[in-house]
C-alpha cells in the first residue's frame, strides 16, 4: 500500500496543493491571500494533467529536430495543450481578481473581508 | 457555405464583433450598442436556422475541420438547438431592452467596454451550449465567467456592493471551473479522449471505477456551482442584486440556463453508460438539492425587501424546479425540465425587465416600499410585471402554468408522490412574494411629487416578452415539441 | 336565432368583447355603461339557444385550441352547464344595471377597472359553465379567482387589502394544493378528464380510495365555501355591493357548487357514489355547515354579513343535494342553483339599495324604514321567503326535491337539518323586514334611490316568483342528468 502511494507521489502532491490552495481560498479573510490561493489551487492542476500525461521513458514532446519517424518516444501533448490554455484561463482570473481588489480597495479602503462586511451591514453601500 | 457554417457562426459572431466593440472610443457609444444588436441579432437568427435545419436530426459540426473525437466538435441536436434559440433570443431581446438602462447607470465611457463583455458573455454562453467537447467547454465557462464578472462588477457605479459580489463570484466560479476541468482530467486520463460522444462510448468499459467516480463527481460539483444550485448558489442573489439592471435581465435570462443544459448534457449523455450511479447521483444528491433549492429560494424571496435580490431568490427556486425535472432521470421530466427552461427565460427575464424599468422611473434601486403606488403612473411597465408575475406562480394560459402542469405530471410519473404535493405547496408559498410585490404597486396612493414617464425603448421590448408568456400559455407546442426532441437528444447520445 | 356554435362563441366571448371595449368607451360614461347590460343580454340570448339544443338532446361542442398534446381547450354543454350558462348570463344583465346605477350613485372610483374585471369574471363563469373537462375548468376556475380579485379590493382600503389576501389565500391556496392534485389523481386513474354521463370513475377506482378524492374535490373547490373554508366569503363583504350580488349569486360561488355537481355527476357518477359510498362524510360536513352558518347569521347585525353566511348556508344545500347522491337530491341541488342565485341576488341588491339610499348597514338601524322605501324591502321580502322555501316561491322547489332525496338516501335526519334551517331562516332573514314595516315610521332619513338600484331587485324578486310556475322549464335539464 505505501508503495503504491510512493510510486504515485504525484497524485499526492497534486492533492496537498489543491487542499492548501482550497483552504487558503474559504478561511483567509484577506482578500489578496485568497485570490493566491485560488492560483495554487488551479496550479495543483496543472500538476495533475501534465503529470497525467506523462509516458513513461517519453521525452517533452516537442518533435526532435531530424529524428527518424517512429523512434523517439514522447509524451502525451494534449495535456500540454489543454494546460497552456488553463494557464492563460487562470492569469486572466488572477488579473481580473487583482482588478478587482484595487477598485475595492478604493471603495472601501481596505481588502480584509471582515472590514469590508462591517462597512457593507453598516451603510448599504448604496450612493 | 453560410448555412454549412451556421453553428460556428452562432458563436463566433458575437465573440468577433466584441472585440471590435471594445475599440470603439465613448463618444461613439451608441455604435456600441448598435453592435452589440447586430451580433445578438444574427446569432439568433442563425440559431433559429440552425434549429430548423437540425430538425428530426442532428447537425456535427467539425471545427477547423479537424474530425472528432480528436477535433472539436459543435453538435446540434434537439437540446441544443432548442437552449441556442432561448439564450440568444433572450439575448436580442435584452440588447434591445439595455440602451437607456445601461447608459443610466453607467458612464459614458465606460459603455463600449460593457457592450463588449455584454458580447462576449452572449457568445461564450452560446459556445458553452453549442459545444460537444468537455474541455472547450471548460474554455467557454470560464469566458463567460470572466466577461460577467466584469459586467457585474460595472455596477460599482450605483453600489460599490457590487465590487465585492463580482470578486465573490469569480472566486467561487473559479473554484467551481476547476473542479469540472478537474474532473475533466480524470475522465481523460481514463479514456484518452475529451468529445463527449466519445466518453460516453468509453466510459462504461473503464475497468477501475474510482477514477470515473470521482471525476464525474467533481464535473457535476464544478457545474452546480455555475448553475446556482442549492447550496453553492450563495453568489447569485448579490451578483444578480447589485448588478447594473440590464446585465442582471441577461444573466438571469440565459446564463444559469445554459449551465444547466450543461449539467443534463454531462448526466444523461456523457454519463449515460454508468446508469446505476448517474441513477444514484440523481436520487441521492440533484433531487434533494433541487427541493431544498426550491424551497430555500421561495422562502427567502417572502423576506426580501430589495426587489432585484427578491427576483434573484426566486431564480434558485425556479432553478430548483428545473433541475427537480432532470433529477427524475425520465425522457419525461428531462422534457419538463426544458419546458421551464425555455418558460423561466422568459419570465424571469420579463421580470428583471420591468423591474428595471421602475427603477430607472424611480432614480434608484426599486424595492418593496419605494414601488408603492407605481402602477397608477407606470401602467404599462407594472402591468407586464404583473403578468409575468402570474406567469411565474403559474395561473392557468400563462406559460409558467405549463411549466408547472409537465413538471407535476413528470413526477407523478416516476411515482413521488411525496414530491408532487411539495412542488405544488412552493407554488402556493410564492404567491406571497408576488402578491407583496402587487399589493405595493396596485393597491397604495400614487406617489406625489415624481415625474414618471414611461420609457418605449425598455417597454416594449418588455412587453414582447410579456406576450410571449400569453402565448406559449395558451399554444405551448412548439415549446412541448421541442423540449421532447431536447430530452430524447440528451438520453440517446450527442450526435456525431 | 342563431346557430348553436355561434351561440357558443358568442356565449363565451361576448362577456371578453365587452371587457376590451369598456376602456375604449369609457370617455362617454353611458356608452361605457351600456356596454354590460347590451353584453349580457348578447350573452344571455346565446345561453338560451344553446340550452335549447340541449333540451332536444344534443351536446353542443366547440373546440377552441390545442394547447399541448393531450390538452384542448374544448368545451362540451351538459345541461347543468347550460343551465349554470343562463343563469350567469341572464343575471349578469340585472346587475350590469344595477351596478352602474350603485357606482354612481356612490361615486364610487375606477369604475372602469370595475366594469371590465366584472365581464371578465363573467366570461370565466361562462367558460367554466360550459367546460368540456376538468382541465379547462380548473384554467378558468383560477381565471375567475384572479380576476375578482381587483373587485373584491375594489375600495382598496387597508380592510379590503386584508380581505383581498384572505380571500386569494384560501382560494389559490385550496385550488393549488387540493384542487389541483385532484385533478391529476382523476386523469391518472381514468385516463380522460372529460366530463361523462354517468362518471368516469366506475370500475378505474378503488372504492376505499374514493372519499378521499371526495374529499380533495370538496376542500378543493374554495368557492362552494365549505366549513372550514367558508371564512373569504363573509371577508368578501367590504367589496362593493354589485360585487357582492355577482360573487354571491352568479358567478364565483355557483362556479364552486357548479364545480362540485359537475365532478359528482359527470366524473364520479350517481351510481358510484351511491354504490361507494363515499360521499356519505360530506352529507354531513354540509349538514352541519348548513346550521352552523345558520346560527352565526342570526349573530350578525351587518345586513351584508348576515347574507354571506346565509349564502354559506344556501350553498351548503347544494353540496348537501350532490352528496346525498340520489336522483331528487341531484335534481334538487341543480334547481337550488338557480332558485338561490334568483333569490339571493335580490337580497343583496336590495343591501345595496339601502346602503346608497339611506346610507345605512345594519340591521338595528332598519327600524320603519319599510314605508319609505317601500319597492325595496317588498322584494327583500319575496327574496326571502324564496330563500325559506315558501311556496309560490320557486325556493320551496328546491327544498322539496332536497328533501325528497334524503328519504330517498334513507338520511332522513337531512329533512330534520332542511326544515330548522327554514326556522332559522325565517328568523334571520324576516328581521330586516319586520323591522323595517312594523316599527314606527322613520320619518326624519333622507332617501335618495338611484331607480338603477330599485328596478334591478324587484325584477328579480318578480323572477323568483315567476321560477315556482316555470319549474317545467328546468326540470326537463335536472332529469336529463340522472336518468342513466
Amino acid at each position: 500500500m505505501l508503495e503504491t502511494l510512493l510510486l504515485q507521489w504525484n497524485y499526492l502532491v497534486f492533492i496537498m496543493l489543491m487542499m492548501i490552495g482550497l483552504f487558503m481560498v474559504i478561511s483567509r479573510r484577506n482578500l489578496v491571500k485568497k485570490l493566491i490561493g485560488l492560483t495554487i489551487f488551479q496550479t495543483a492542476l496543472f500538476l495533475f494533467y501534465i503529470s497525467v500525461g506523462k509516458v513513461a521513458g517519453g521525452t517533452a514532446p516537442i518533435i526532435v529536430h531530424g529524428a527518424v519517424e517512429g523512434s523517439v518516444l514522447y509524451s502525451n501533448p494534449l495535456p500540454h495543450v489543454l494546460i497552456l490554455t488553463a494557464i492563460v484561463v487562470g492569469v486572466a482570473t488572477t488579473a481580473l481578481g487583482l482588478a478587482l481588489v484595487l477598485r475595492i480597495r478604493d471603495a472601501f479602503g481596505s481588502i480584509e473581508e471582515d472590514d469590508i462586511l462591517a462597512m457593507n451591514t453598516k451603510d448599504g453601500g448604496e450612493k | 457555405m453560410f448555412v454549412d457554417n451556421l453553428p460556428a457562426l452562432i458563436v463566433v459572431i458575437p465573440l468577433l464583433m466584441a472585440a471590435v466593440t471594445a475599440l470603439v472610443p465613448s463618444r461613439l457609444s451608441n455604435l456600441a450598442w448598435l453592435m452589440a444588436l447586430l451580433s445578438t441579432g444574427t446569432s439568433f437568427s442563425a440559431a433559429w436556422l440552425n434549429k430548423s435545419a437540425a430538425e428530426g436530426g442532428s447537425i456535427s459540426y467539425a471545427l477547423g475541420g479537424w474530425p472528432p473525437p480528436w477535433g472539436i466538435e459543435f453538435v446540434t441536436d434537439g437540446a441544443s438547438a432548442l437552449v441556442t434559440v432561448v439564450v440568444s433570443g433572450l439575448a436580442f431581446a435584452s440588447t434591445i431592452y439595455s440602451k437607456p438602462l445601461i447608459y443610466n447607470e453607467i458612464s459614458r465611457g465606460d459603455v463600449p467596454r460593457v457592450y463588449a463583455a455584454w458580447q462576449l458573455t452572449v457568445g461564450a454562453l452560446l459556445g458553452l451550449v453549442m459545444t460537444a467537447d468537455a474541455f472547450n467547454l471548460f474554455v467557454f465557462l470560464e469566458i463567460s465567467a470572466l466577461s460577467s464578472v466584469t459586467m457585474i462588477a460595472m455596477g460599482a457605479g450605483r453600489n460599490r456592493q457590487a465590487l465585492v459580489a463580482a470578486y465573490n463570484y469569480l472566486v467561487i466560479g473559479a473554484v467551481g471551473a476547476t473542479f469540472y476541468v478537474m474532473g475533466v482530467g480524470f475522465l481523460y486520463a481514463m479514456t484518452g479522449t475529451l468529445n463527449m460522444a466519445d466518453l460516453a462510448e468509453r466510459l462504461p468499459g473503464v475497468t477501475a471505477k474510482a477514477p470515473v467516480l470521482v471525476g464525474m463527481a467533481f464535473m457535476v460539483a464544478g457545474i452546480f456551482v455555475k448553475a446556482a444550485v442549492f447550496p453553492v448558489h450563495m453568489w447569485l442573489p448579490a451578483a444578480y442584486g447589485y448588478a447594473p439592471t440590464a446585465v442582471t435581465a441577461l444573466l438571469a435570462a440565459v446564463a444559469t440556463k445554459a449551465s444547466i443544459y450543461v449539467l443534463g448534457r454531462l448526466l444523461f449523455t456523457v454519463f449515460e453508460g454508468l446508469g446505476d450511479v448517474t441513477g444514484l447521483l440523481l436520487n441521492w444528491v440533484v433531487l434533494p438539492v433541487s427541493l431544498m433549492a426550491i424551497f430555500a429560494g421561495t422562502i427567502l424571496a417572502i423576506w426580501e425587501k430589495d426587489l432585484k435580490k427578491l427576483l434573484a431568490q426566486s431564480s434558485i427556486a425556479q432553478i430548483g424546479y428545473i433541475t427537480l425535472g432532470l433529477g427524475l432521470g425520465t425522457t419525461q421530466g428531462i422534457s419538463a425540465g426544458f419546458i421551464h427552461i425555455a418558460n423561466h427565460a422568459l419570465i424571469k427575464g420579463g421580470m428583471f425587465m420591468a423591474v428595471g424599468g421602475l427603477a430607472l422611473a424611480l432614480g434608484k434601486r426599486a424595492n418593496i416600499s419605494n414601488i408603492e403606488g407605481l402602477g397608477r403612473v407606470m401602467p404599462i411597465t407594472a402591468s407586464a410585471l404583473t403578468v409575468c408575475g402570474l406567469s411565474l406562480i403559474g395561473l392557468p394560459l400563462t406559460a409558467g402554468f405549463i411549466s408547472k402542469v409537465y413538471l407535476v405530471l413528470a413526477i407523478i410519473a416516476s411515482e413521488y408522490w411525496m414530491i408532487a404535493a411539495l412542488v405544488l405547496l412552493s407554488s402556493a408559498l410564492s404567491v406571497i412574494y408576488l402578491w407583496k410585490i402587487m399589493e405595493a404597486i396596485w393597491m397604495k396612493p400614487a406617489p406625489h411629487g415624481l415625474k414618471i414617464t414611461e420609457n418605449p425603448a425598455v417597454y416594449l421590448p418588455l412587453w414582447v416578452i410579456t406576450l410571449l408568456n400569453i402565448w406559449l400559455g395558451i399554444d405551448a407546442s412548439f415549446v412541448t415539441t421541442s423540449a421532447d426532441a431536447a430530452a430524447l437528444a440528451l438520453m440517446t447520445g450527442a450526435g456525431s | 336565432m342563431m346557430e348553436v356554435s355561434t351561440a357558443m362563441w358568442v356565449g363565451l366571448f361576448a362577456p371578453l368583447v365587452v371587457a376590451v371595449l369598456i376602456p375604449a368607451l369609457a370617455v362617454r360614461s353611458n356608452w361605457r355603461d351600456s356596454a354590460g347590460p347590451l353584453g349580457a343580454i348578447i350573452s344571455f340570448i346565446a345561453a338560451l339557444t344553446v340550452a335549447q339544443d340541449v333540451l332536444a338532446g344534443n351536446t353542443p361542442e366547440l373546440v377552441l385550441v390545442t394547447i399541448a398534446e393531450g390538452l384542448d381547450l374544448s368545451f362540451r354543454v351538459t345541461p347543468l352547464g347550460a343551465v349554470f350558462g343562463c343563469v350567469a348570463s341572464g343575471l349578469w344583465i340585472a346587475a350590469a344595471l344595477y351596478s352602474t346605477g350603485y357606482m354612481r350613485g356612490n361615486h364610487e372610483k375606477h369604475q372602469t377597472r370595475f366594469a371590465v374585471c366584472y365581464a371578465v369574471a363573467v366570461h370565466a363563469a361562462m367558460a367554466i359553465a360550459w367546460s368540456g373537462n376538468l382541465m379547462v375548468l380548473f384554467i378558468f376556475y383560477e381565471i375567475l379567482t384572479f380576476s375578482t380579485y381587483p373587485l373584491v379590493t375594489h375600495k382598496e382600503s387597508q380592510e379590503a387589502i386584508r380581505a383581498g389576501r384572505l380571500y386569494m389565500g384560501i382560494l389559490v391556496g385550496t385550488s393549488v394544493i387540493l384542487l389541483l392534485p385532484a385533478v391529476i389523481w382523476v386523469w391518472m386513474v381514468a385516463g380522460t378528464l372529460d366530463f361523462t354521463h354517468g362518471g368516469v370513475l366506475a370500475g378505474k377506482l378503488a372504492p376505499e380510495y374514493a372519499p378521499w378524492m371526495v374529499a380533495l374535490f370538496a376542500f378543493g373547490v374554495g368557492k362552494a365555501a365549505l366549513m372550514p373554508i367558508h371564512r373569504w366569503l363573509p371577508a368578501a363583504m367590504v367589496a362593493p355591493t354589485p360585487v357582492s350580488a355577482l360573487l354571491h349569486a352568479v358567478a364565483v360561488v355557483k362556479a364552486g357548487v357548479f364545480t362540485i355537481l359537475m365532478v359528482m355527476v359527470y366524473i364520479f357518477g350517481i351510481d358510484f357514489l351511491q354504490v361507494t359510498k363515499a360521499s356519505q362524510w360530506l352529507v354531513w360536513l354540509a349538514g352541519f355547515t348548513i346550521l352552523a352558518s345558520s346560527v352565526i347569521a342570526i349573530t350578525k347585525d351587518d345586513l351584508k354579513a348576515r347574507l354571506a353566511y346565509s349564502t354559506v348556508s344556501q350553498l351548503s344545500y347544494i353540496v348537501l343535494g350532490a352528496a346525498l347522491a340520489t336522483s331528487s337530491a341531484v335534481e334538487g341541488g341543480v334547481i337550488h342553483i338557480v332558485m338561490h342565485a334568483s333569490a339571493k341576488i335580490t337580497l343583496f341588491f336590495c343591501a345595496g339599495a339601502i346602503y346608497v339610499g339611506a346610507h345605512l348597514t345594519k340591521i338595528s338601524e332598519l327600524d320603519g324604514l319599510g314605508p319609505r322605501m317601500p319597492l325595496v324591502f317588498v322584494a327583500f321580502f319575496l327574496g326571502a321567503l324564496s330563500i325559506i322555501g315558501i311556496p309560490p316561491m320557486g325556493g320551496s322547489w328546491s327544498k322539496f326535491l332536497l328533501m325528497m332525496g334524503a328519504v330517498e338516501a334513507g338520511m332522513s335526519i337531512m329533512v330534520a337539518v332542511l326544515a330548522i334551517s327554514s326556522l332559522l331562516n325565517v328568523y334571520y332573514l324576516l328581521e330586516p323586514v319586520f323591522r323595517a314595516f312594523f316599527r314606527p315610521v322613520n320619518t326624519e332619513i333622507k332617501i335618495n334611490s338611484p331607480v338603477l338600484t330599485v328596478l334591478p331587485p324587484v325584477a328579480t324578486a318578480i323572477l323568483s316568483l315567476v321560477l315556482f310556475f316555470a319549474i317545467g322549464y328546468l326540470t326537463p335539464f335536472s332529469q336529463m342528468m340522472v336518468t342513466p
